[in-house]
């Protein structure tokens, strides 16, 4: 039977690329915010677009259909990972939905801000994630602040800007990537596949 | 390593990509969906579609294009021209772009870019430059010495055909302020020349902003993209018919930068 993946909408930007790359790769989409929907589906993804408290303030009555999703694969995408943690920096300090430790911070020093483009992204040991994919691939990022995880070993991939950034993350049911699969061509595909993967395990 | 990005641009009127100089004697050159395909194929960084149709029915043409491409080509996708409002923002990304090309309208209105921001990201929003060089001593004006004298460069709006007096250095700095996510460049002085990069122009840019720079304008050989990455602080070099016309793929340009010790996605 196919997955149903629920697109966790926060009312922000682009939903389509993540949404076509889904069913590209199989799986039934389903964007909503509603929480039957998403208790229902067999795996939700938070995506990537807006400010951080803009999407908190969206998300706020779902915080506990999010953290109560069992062993349904999470996927977090770029500012969908950085929600993931306690809270963030961005537009003052804010809290996140810390299901995972940690805070989110700027780039500092001497790099353009936004992080915009393709950059490699190191396996840093057993990522799920990146499972068939050769390491050191590129990946598309768009991001002005990154995530510093209390526990460093849920990092399962990094990427250099400045500093050595924590690019992926999994624990338990969560997976978040810091960049966009759904923009990283084909071996974003191979990626999301991977991610496809683990939610049938889990059917 | 970041990498150095090669974005090819379409210039999309009515349903086809075409192509002139300075937005006049347009050619046709092509099916936007079937080029955007081709280009990711060969290894395009990112895709750029700039709707020059002058109609209400060729606006909606160009967005059923976007969702066309956004469909099955998976790397980023701006969209620009004739972008007026948030909600002319909105429809272009609900169609499925990832970043829209503002620039006319925000030299106008400067705001539409802070609104832009706060309301999509930053990472939203480009905003479009086109300036061309003037060759007269202004203590009002950011001034540049370049091999070809010392000049200021002024913005020009309406798809280059319109001199603003606007100094486009203090407008970059400007736009970064306001949240613009990143600046592409045109040189009106080297676009459709094909003798390369505004290299001059591009370098005082990657100074005095700290946001990405696509140097846009004057592609004609390989050369000319290394020497734009080599000799400027650029983060991105666009062009058009060089690849429409195939003189190069995008995968020859990247193979070239990369032999010489540039940071390119192969």
């Amino acid at each position: 039977m196919k997955p149903t993946v629920a697109i966790i909408d926060f009312g922000a930007g682009n939903l389509m690329s993540i949404s076509k790359a889904l069913e590209h790769l199989g799986t039934n989409v389903v964007v909503t915010k509603d929480e039957a929907v998403i208790q229902t589906a067999d795996a939700a993804v938070l995506p990537g677009v807006g400010a951080f408290f803009d999407a908190m303030q969206e998300i706020e009555h779902l915080k506990d259909i999010i953290r109560g999703l069992g062993d349904k694969p999470l996927l977090g995408v770029c500012l969908g990972l950085q929600l993931l943690f306690s809270e963030s920096e961005e537009g003052g300090r804010n809290p996140g939905l810390d299901i995972l430790g940690g805070r989110i911070t700027r780039f500092q020093g001497d790099v353009k801000v936004p992080h915009m483009g393709w950059n490699t992204v190191e396996n840093t040991g057993g990522s799920q994630l990146l499972s068939g994919i050769e390491d050191k691939s590129y990946f598309y990022f768009v991001h002005s602040y990154y995530a510093i995880p209390e526990d460093d070993s849920i990092v399962a991939g990094r990427t250099e800007y400045g500093v050595r950034f924590p690019s992926i993350v999994e624990k338990d049911n969560i997976y978040a990537t810091q960049f966009h699969p759904e923009k990283s061509g084909n071996v974003g595909l191979k990626l999301l596949e991977n991610y496809v993967e683990i939610v049938k395990e889990t059917m | 390593m970041l990498t150095k990005r090669i974005i090819p641009c379409l210039d999309v009127k009515d349903g086809r990509v075409v192509k002139g100089v300075h937005f006049v004697n347009l050619r046709d050159a092509g099916d936007p969906v079937e080029l955007s395909r081709a280009y990711n194929e060969q290894g395009a960084d990112e895709l750029v579609f700039l709707d020059i149709s002058a109609s209400p029915r060729g606006h909606e043409t160009t967005l059923e294009i976007v969702s066309k491409t956004a469909a099955e080509v998976f790397i980023p996708l701006t969209v620009g021209g004739g972008i007026r409002s948030t909600e002319d923002m909105k429809k272009v990304l609900k169609a499925g772009a990832d970043k829209v090309g503002v620039n006319t309208a925000a030299v106008k209105d400067p705001e539409l870019i802070r609104l832009g921001a706060e309301k999509f990201g930053t990472q939203c929003i480009v905003c479009a430059i086109d300036a061309k060089a003037v060759f007269e001593e202004r203590s009002d004006r950011f001034m540049v010495d370049t091999p070809r004298g010392r000049c200021w460069y002024e913005v020009y709006i309406y798809g280059g055909r319109t001199g603003t007096g606007v100094d486009a250095v203090e407008w970059g700095r400007r736009v970064e302020e306001l949240g613009a996510g990143e600046i592409l460049l045109t040189s009106m002085d080297a676009d459709g020349t094909k003798d390369g990069f505004d290299l001059a122009m591009t370098d005082v840019f990657s100074r005095e902003t700290n946001i990405p720079i696509i140097a846009s304008g004057g592609a004609g050989d390989k050369d000319d993209f290394y020497n734009v990455f080599n000799q400027t602080g650029c983060d991105a070099a666009l062009a058009a018919s060089v690849f429409h016309y195939k003189e190069y793929t995008v995968g020859d340009i990247k193979d070239f930068l990369g032999k010489k010790g540039v940071a390119v996605r192969i």
